[in-house]
């Protein structure tokens, strides 16, 4: 096998390589490599081997604790002396306070991470193919005059084909933007400001569990005169098709649903969507950031005419994202930034190839990987969901076959969902998408859903990705029983369920 | 086959000694989910691919092989510069094994006779 790393770079491995505090026996041992050293005399007594001489510092820790629970019926770990704040472990006996010590500051603190919703680690993959053009490959994919220019651009069209790989498209149909959030502006706005100027179709249909930018894009256009409807969900967050199809116009633009949903992980009829938009000519719009490299998608199948994709869903980079305008029939779009024309004229500015390509390798990857990692992420899923569903008072918010299942959500009745998490600080978790994290307002998906205000305010969403282990859903599995059964005691709500009361029955006393 | 007949132009061993520098260049990941995630995934891919009979098709695993250890072999040195703390769920000494009995002491003592 031949060495890649040359030495300076193993060196540094060296260097770098993670070594444990060994101090704890470090005095003993020093004492017994001097013992040792002193024997080297003959004598005509039997040999002390230093191994009778000493205490094994093991049994002695075991013996102690042993004789402490007799006589206190507490385990020293778990009493603490008055008059230091020590634990009786680290008083009675030095060196289990030291060893102790040592394991705990060994332990990591760093929280696991369930929140692939919000965003994904970047796969080393994905790192490895990006660095070159971090480095030494720093042209600009527009120059054509020099060579500097066209390995860049060869790169970027690579990756372009990466990704209409994924979703079955031409090259030619993707478009890089900054991210979904772009994509989904440049859609829907750019379908309807093309139709306002040839002063026709002014209406828009979206539903109600869709993103933020999705809603706040069509809210803007709102202002601007547009009709919008916003369809309602099913109770298991998924849209009605006879409702679609009642909403849908003469002058109806474009119909945005998304794939995947990003708090409740439903998967919506896509499909059909597609078909029945087709059938009365009306563009069609899909924001797929949660779904591209998870599910397969294959645009033609679906007769998708825009679709947005982000690529920090996929294990790529962040600030990077595309979107697929179709070309055939051809989807005209105003663009929002104009410039020098890059991107077909859709989308000007000069592309970050690092960024680009990097999000063709996640999407090369993501293809790649798809089978072997929907299957892992279902095991880890189902194992996460039964372990869950097994507690009592919970149930799984969206449709529970038409699914995806790396997101499952889940309502915790009678606990706060921001005090779980608030208790859950060793797990990085959310109670729903990440824009709306900073306010206590409960998710409106949810509420969309037609839960309560309570059950929407008391769910989490747990995301599972790639790189999540059988290891971390135990421990989150274990933490999750624990402590919602800890608030539980704390709340009266929860003694009046036991007791048998129906808490809707009860009239709260007016203040 | 022994190992001590083995040569070094033999398929059988070349795949064997890629698995295990696979294996170890997986394991200097300081990140915890990437060193768990190279060891799954190496040890998955080489078993779904353990009935393989064409030469050809051996040969271009191979290499694909190869082109992974070169990777891994760049993005540990990567991983390992840029170390952050360990996670809640990974055991360092004490295994998560906190004030069990005995649990915490499982240090192999070096040094004592």
């Amino acid at each position: 096998m031949s060495h890649i790393a040359p030495s300076a770079a193993r060196q540094a491995l060296r260097i770098a390589s993670r070594r444990y505090p060994s101090s704890a026996f470090s005095r003993v041992s020093a004492r017994a490599a001097a013992a040792n050293t002193t024997t080297g005399r003959r004598n005509y007594v039997s040999e002390t081997k230093p191994s009778n001489a000493t205490v094994n510092v093991e049994s002695t820790i075991k013996a102690d604790q042993k004789a402490f629970l007799n006589q206190t019926g507490t385990r020293p770990e778990d009493a603490t002396m008055p008059t230091t704040g020590m634990s009786a472990d680290a008083m009675m006996s030095p060196a289990a306070g030291i060893l102790k010590q040592a394991t705990i500051m060994d332990e990591g603190t760093r929280p696991i991470y369930l929140d692939a919703q919000a965003t994904t680690p970047m796969d080393p993959r994905v790192l490895d193919t990006m660095l070159p053009f971090m480095t030494g490959l720093y042209g600009n994919p527009h120059s054509r005059t020099h060579a500097y220019g066209w390995e860049t651009e060869k790169a970027v069209e690579q990756a372009r084909e990466h990704i209409a790989n994924l979703i079955g498209a031409d090259p030619k149909e993707i478009i890089f933007t900054s991210g979904a959030t772009e994509s989904n502006n440049m859609s829907i706005k750019g379908v309807a400001r093309f139709f306002k100027r040839s002063g026709k179709k002014n209406h828009i249909i979206t539903c109600q569990t869709e993103h933020k930018c999705v809603l706040d894009s069509c809210r803007h256009l709102q202002d601007e005169g547009y009709q919008i409807t916003y369809l309602p969900v099913q109770s298991n967050g998924l849209v009605d098709m006879a409702e679609l199809e009642a909403a849908i116009r003469p002058e109806t633009a474009l119909v945005s649903i998304m794939t995947v949903n990003n708090e409740i992980g439903v998967v919506q009829p896509v499909e059909e969507i597609g078909k029945l938009c087709r059938s009365k000519k009306v563009y069609f719009h899909t924001d797929a950031a949660q779904a591209v490299g998870k599910i397969p998608i294959d645009v033609n199948k679906m007769n998708v005419d825009l679709m947005s994709i982000s690529g920090h869903k996929l294990y790529g980079p962040k600030g990077i994202g595309a979107c697929y305008v179709r070309r055939r029939p051809r989807v005209r779009i105003d663009p929002i930034i104009s410039g020098g024309g890059q991107e077909r004229g859709l989308r000007s500015g000069t592309l970050a190839p690092f960024l680009s390509v990097g999000m063709g390798e996640a999407a090369r990857l993501a293809k790649q990987e798809m089978e072997y990692d929907s299957k892992r992420i279902t095991a880890l899923s189902n194992r996460l969901l039964e372990g869950l569903l097994a507690m009592e008072h919970t149930s799984l918010n969206g449709d529970r076959e038409r699914h995806y299942p790396g997101c499952v959500n889940v309502s915790f009745a009678y606990v706060e969902g921001e005090s779980l998490l608030m208790a859950l600080k060793d797990i990085a978790l959310s109670s729903g998408s990440a824009c709306t994290s900073a306010s206590l307002e409960p998710s409106y998906v949810l509420r969309a859903l037609g839960n309560s205000d309570e059950s929407a305010h008391s769910s989490i969403r747990f995301g599972i990705g790639r790189f999540t282990t059988e290891a971390e859903i135990d421990y989150v599995l274990n933490a999750v029983k624990e402590r919602v059964t800890f608030l539980r005691e704390l709340s009266p709500l929860w003694e009046l369920v036991q007791e048998g009361v129906d808490l809707n029955t009860i009239e709260w006393s007016q203040h | 086959m022994s190992l001590a007949q083995a040569s070094k132009t033999d398929m059988p061993y070349q795949v064997r000694s890629l698995y295990r520098s696979l294996l170890r260049q997986g394991n200097q990941f300081a990140a915890y989910n990437f060193r768990e995630y190279a060891r799954r995934r190496t040890r998955d891919g080489f078993r779904l691919h353990k009935n393989e009979k064409e030469e050809r098709r051996i040969q271009e695993l191979v290499q694909e092989g190869l082109k992974t250890l070169q990777m891994l072999k760049r993005q540990t040195v990567v991983s390992q510069f840029y170390q952050l703390d360990r996670l809640v769920v990974e055991g360092g000494k004490s295994g998560k094994q906190k004030g069990e009995e005995g649990g915490i002491v499982r240090q192999k003592d070096q040094g004592w006779d």
